[in-house]
């Protein structure tokens, strides 16, 4: 499924209807960036840092850019959705970043889950390349990406010296979500009033959902769907015909997210009030916990895969991850040792800040939001019993 | 200044934990943890000393002093 959530002028959703009615203008690098910084647009690949800041950091330095399309996320879709059905207006957000930046090299970075021929149809005549490369969940981490894109191993990079001052082929780079390239290619033709007409003064625009259950019947129509920044998510989880009744937890912002509670669910979806929780919008996964799930089982499959995800380079993540799902594995059969819940709040303690990227961190942050959302669970399971069956 | 560990590089060997005990103790896997929580913690002047030579003694030289 994808759908909307939005009425727009450029058709019904203004990612994913009709292709705009206005040709791409010609923008310089301060004209740009001064009308990215008025539309308030931030990044929509996870970490949402003003993208205003994120073109000053590399203009005029001949810089290469690199539109991030990896979408190493299981949990989210919108990437390939985005490219599959308005491939141009990604395309149109590297061609305008390219000229106003007067960038050496307009690349984009597709990972092996987003489908790249209709991108690669849309850049045909542009300055734009489209390269397929390999997968996982870090890949698309931006000195992961720029590692891959210049022939290394596609791991990340020790953080002291950022992509934007020594990135792809040694230059200055940017790396931006392929969502936030769309919107950008949008802000260029419609500006900035337009942009911040919908969504909330402090956080502005819509945002593409990918919303998937943890068991099939749960949600209804699980897909792609354009969301109004400051929209509940009681009206994110009812667009995609989701069972109100059946909701345990709702995971937003994917396997580094948090959980919002069941009882929570009108929480409204910007980074201010999603803050509560420890999550954010992140890349835009909206998870549904079904109740006949359980939660530490999940939370036990999601940090095995998360361990097994990890570049291993890092030696706390390469020890750490693993152990704590082991832990937390054990944890998840009924009748577990109560000692295993503080086991569990020391990993998380150990983890955190040790490694060369977010990962542990994201990690870390997925298991303690899950340790206190579901604190009446794991009592359930201390004392011997579990209400919800094995996954 | 603080002290940088470029954990791609890391791998256990110790001789940071035995130079700087202020600052660093090990992990149970023998890596370096540093004892305030910090990503970089700043390094006390009465200890620059001794976290320069960790710097230079590190084989595999995944420590750095930063601004």
């Amino acid at each position: 499924m994808t759908g909307l959530l939005v009425d727009a002028p450029a058709g019904n959703s203004r990612l994913l209807g009709r292709a705009p009615d206005l040709p791409l203008p010609h923008l310089g690098a301060q004209a740009l960036i001064a009308l990215v910084e008025q539309a308030g647009l931030t990044g929509r690949g996870g970490a949402g840092f003003p993208t205003a800041r994120k073109l000053a950091s590399v203009a005029g330095r001949s810089p290469v850019v690199v539109g991030n399309a990896m979408e190493g996320e299981p949990l989210s879709t919108k990437d390939a959705v985005l490219l599959s059905r308005a491939p141009g207006l990604v395309v149109d957000g590297l061609s305008l970043l390219g000229v106003a930046l007067g960038a050496q090299r307009v690349l984009l970075a597709t990972g092996p889950e987003v489908p790249s021929g209709a991108a690669r149809e849309a850049a045909r005549g542009s300055r734009v390349e489209v390269l397929d490369l390999a997968g996982g969940f870090v890949a698309g981490q931006e000195s992961a990406l720029v590692n891959q894109v210049t022939g290394r191993a596609g791991v990340p990079s020790d953080p002291l010296v950022p992509v934007y001052h020594r990135g792809v082929g040694g230059r200055p780079t940017l790396v931006l979500n392929a969502e936030s390239l769309a919107h950008l290619a949008l802000v260029a033709r419609y500006g900035a009033a337009w942009f911040r007409s919908l969504g909330t003064p402090s956080d502005p625009g819509t945002f593409l959902a990918s919303v998937s259950g943890s068991v099939p019947r749960t949600v209804d129509r699980p897909g792609v769907l354009e969301v109004p920044r400051g929209t509940p998510l009681r009206a994110v989880l009812s667009a995609a015909r989701t069972d109100l009744d059946r909701v345990a937890g709702v995971l937003v912002g994917g396997y580094h997210g948090a959980w919002v509670p069941a009882a929570r669910l009108d929480v409204l979806l910007t980074t201010s009030d999603l803050a509560r929780f420890g999550a954010s919008p992140g890349a835009g996964v909206v998870h549904v916990l079904d109740r006949d799930t359980c939660p530490l089982a999940l939370a036990a499959s999601v940090a095995g895969y998360l361990a097994g995800q990890g570049a291993r380079q890092c030696g706390p993540c390469v020890n750490g991850l693993p152990r704590m799902a082991e832990t937390l594995r054990r944890l998840s059969v009924p009748g577990a040792d109560p000692a295993l819940v503080g086991e569990v709040a020391r990993l998380q303690g150990l983890l955190h800040g040790r490694g060369a990227c977010a990962h542990p961190d994201g990690t870390v942050r997925f298991v303690a939001s899950t340790m206190r959302a579901f604190a009446d669970h794991v009592e359930t399971h201390l004392d011997g019993a579990c209400d919800a069956p094995a996954r | 200044m603080r002290l940088h560990v470029d954990w791609t590089r890391c791998d256990g060997h110790g001789a940071c934990t035995e130079l700087l005990p202020e600052l660093l103790t090990t992990d149970e896997w023998g890596f370096p943890l540093l004892r305030d929580d910090q990503r970089e913690p700043v390094v006390p002047t009465d200890v620059e000393g001794f976290a320069r030579r960790a710097v230079r003694t590190c084989p595999l030289q995944a420590l750095r002093l930063v601004e």
